[in-house]
């Protein structure tokens, strides 16, 4: 979390790379803090309260699973509600082969992930817009499939079996830190994902495919990864989402409109960045919790903040932000320090986009 | 009997499904624009279609003289302004703003209408009649002319395309949108009519499912942008005839699909899709791989 990264630059010893501009020490005593105020929510808020946050932790997984296709492997989805049905389906199955729905998380998420491989076999030969078709095509292929199975509830869906016994208050805050612990992976799997290899080769082929291609980089082998770590989050997310509602259903749950959700969180959060996902997804919660009496509303308001700043403001709010403070809370990127010109120029490392002053 | 049946029926189908791409075919062959909200603006087609018949009494097969022209006209507007914007930015921005805008109009639909199914004509002696040849096949008289007016669709733009003058503007356009401004073509304003146009043959979609059966809000995404989309990555991307193609394939593989078990219509049209997809990904009529 801290500036250790702290190589110099070949020839001229006054040269310095750095991950970030400022010491961002404090990033990860208050990520810690924000965590173990997170973790005792339950203790003081209402049941409510620990509702709303498990449904923003499904967004928040599936925001920062977007983020990184669309933000930094340049695969847009509007199919991965294929991976939260299949998530939610995986742990109906488990549950009723009396594997606890709570066990069952971690293999529905794995489950996906392995489903993904042959489903990226299947999309992969389709490029942007037409694979974006594409992997919707395939989601309602696996609803379809999902629905022909009636010991699964067919076409209408049933409920969760295996939480009876539960305390209903517990299963609440069960549920609660489950997600969160699921949000903390999610987002620090991105993370060092980032830092690492693969960082730089989604790095490398967002800036030039052909040149990342004739360097080695192992492009379809990167995209591929991403796909399936997309997967598992979203698995991940889907499982969470049975284990809340308690229920499962075909059309809920393979529902394009998940899709629209964490599309719009990560663009109006900011695309690209891993902050952008969180910021989003507190943007979503409060929109929705403010018009949620107002039926489709919400999502009408968030398509057109959405549309708006993919517009006007290409990067998002964190994106505002950053331009005024240059503050990255998670700096995957890399900061190069002219002799004496305390950090002005930047170099484009790992994130930004062009015309940004650090990356 | 009853397979010869599904293949004609299946072929008619198709007719409609070839409507339903071709718009989204044109969009991305001139501007490279995949239009996310391609099937919720047939959508809108058939409301408005709706709407005028509700206002000005014309009889349903004549709605499309007022409709076409509305949504062509708001085809050039979007063009003109949020989609020419997204393109200004790139790809991503145009899928992003594609889908908004796709999700937008569903859920406006579902607010300031209702999620309600509608159609188009019934009691119309010729949306609802058919004919029959001996005794198993059953040709509707709507099948047979929606087809008839995908045909005609198909083969005027090829006419248009090939040889008006905006065709070849279009196709410069296409080429080299650069190279095509040094010659003085205002590329917006070619995307614009390429819009316009393609928003009409939307429009005629809308109206087309309307009669065939019932729309509502979501009808846009589950089937006219899927069934849509599917047509064109079976006939091949890119070819205007291979829409037609694509939408019979399709067409045929739901009616034999159904002929199976009433419940597997749509995921036969789909598997065939990603049949296609693995052992012809370049499609049914072109021959180089596109991408």
């Amino acid at each position: 979390m801290s500036v250790v990264a702290e190589t110099t630059a070949r020839s001229e010893e006054s040269y310095r790379v750095t991950r970030s501009r400022r010491n961002v020490a404090w990033t990860g005593a208050g990520t810690l803090i924000v965590v173990v105020v997170l973790a005792l929510l339950p203790y003081i808020v209402y049941s409510g309260t620990t509702t709303i946050m498990v449904q923003a932790f499904i967004v928040l997984i599936l925001a920062s699973m977007w983020n990184l296709m669309a933000g930094y492997a340049g695969l847009v989805s509007v199919g991965q509600q294929a991976f939260v049905g299949l998530g939610a389906y995986f742990v109906l199955i488990l549950a009723q082969h009396s594997i606890s729905p709570f066990g069952g998380l971690a293999v529905a998420a794995i489950g996906c992930g392995v489903a993904a491989v042959p489903l990226w076999w299947l999309v992969s030969r389709l490029r942007s817009g037409y694979f974006a078709i594409a992997t919707w095509v395939l989601a309602t292929t696996v609803m379809l499939f999902i629905e022909k199975f009636p010991s699964i509830g067919g076409g209408t869906g049933m409920s969760l079996p295996g939480l009876g016994g539960y305390d209903p208050t517990l299963l609440i805050a069960d549920t609660y830190w489950i997600g969160l612990a699921v949000s903390v992976i999610a987002l620090g799997t991105v993370y060092l994902l980032l830092r690492g290899r693969l960082g730089l080769v989604l790095t490398a082929i967002r800036d030039d495919e052909v040149a990342a291609r004739s360097s080695g980089a192992r492009v379809g082998w990167a995209r591929m990864l991403v796909f399936v770590i997309a997967a598992i989050g979203c698995g991940a997310a889907g499982a969470l989402l049975a284990i809340s509602q308690l229920i499962v259903q075909p059309g809920a749950v393979f529902s394009v409109q998940w899709t629209a959700e964490m599309a719009f969180a990560v663009i109006i959060g900011g695309l690209g960045t891993i902050e952008g996902p969180i910021l989003g997804t507190i943007v979503y919660i409060v929109l929705q919790q403010t018009l949620q009496s107002y039926n489709a509303w919400y999502l009408i308001v968030l398509g057109v903040v959405a549309i708006a700043i993919a517009l006007f403001a290409r990067r998002g709010l964190w994106g505002l932000i950053d331009d005024h403070l240059h503050v990255r809370l998670f700096p995957v990127g890399y900061w190069l320090w002219a002799p004496g010109s305390g950090g002005r120029r930047g170099w484009r490392g790992g994130l930004g986009r062009r015309g940004g002053k650090h990356s | 009997m009853e397979w010869v049946n599904d293949v004609i029926q299946g072929i008619l189908t198709g007719g409609l499904y070839a409507l339903f791409a071709c718009g989204l075919s044109l969009m991305f062959g001139v501007m490279k624009v995949v239009n996310l909200a391609h099937g919720d603006l047939a959508v809108v087609g058939g409301y408005v279609a709706l709407g005028v018949i509700a206002i000005t009494h014309v009889p349903v097969l004549w709605s499309f003289v007022i409709v076409v022209p509305i949504m062509a006209g708001l085809g050039y507007l979007l063009q003109r302004t949020l989609i020419q914007g997204a393109l200004d930015r790139g790809v991503l921005t145009t899928l992003i703003v594609t889908f908004g805008l796709s999700v937008v109009i569903e859920n406006a639909l579902l607010q300031f209408v209702n999620a309600n199914s509608h159609s188009l004509g019934v009691g119309n002696s010729i949306v609802t009649g058919s004919f029959s040849i001996g005794s198993q096949i059953q040709l509707a008289y709507l099948l047979l002319l929606i087809f008839a007016v995908a045909v005609a669709v198909l083969l005027g733009l090829q006419y248009f395309l090939s040889s008006s003058r905006y065709g070849r503007m279009i196709r410069a356009v296409a080429d080299d949108k650069e190279a095509a401004q040094l010659s003085g073509i205002n590329y917006r304003h070619v995307f614009g009519i390429a819009a316009a146009i393609a928003f009409g043959t939307v429009a005629l979609a809308g109206i087309g499912y309307g009669m065939y059966s019932q729309f509502s809000p979501s009808t846009g995404t589950d089937t006219i942008l899927l069934f849509a989309f599917a047509a064109v990555v079976i006939g091949g991307l890119g070819s205007l005839w291979g829409t037609l193609v694509g939408g019979v394939v399709l067409g045929i593989a739901q009616q034999i699909g159904a002929q199976i078990n009433q419940s597997d219509q749509l995921l036969a049209g789909y598997v065939v899709f990603l049949v296609i997809l693995v052992v012809r990904p370049q499609g049914l009529t072109t021959r180089r791989a596109q991408s």
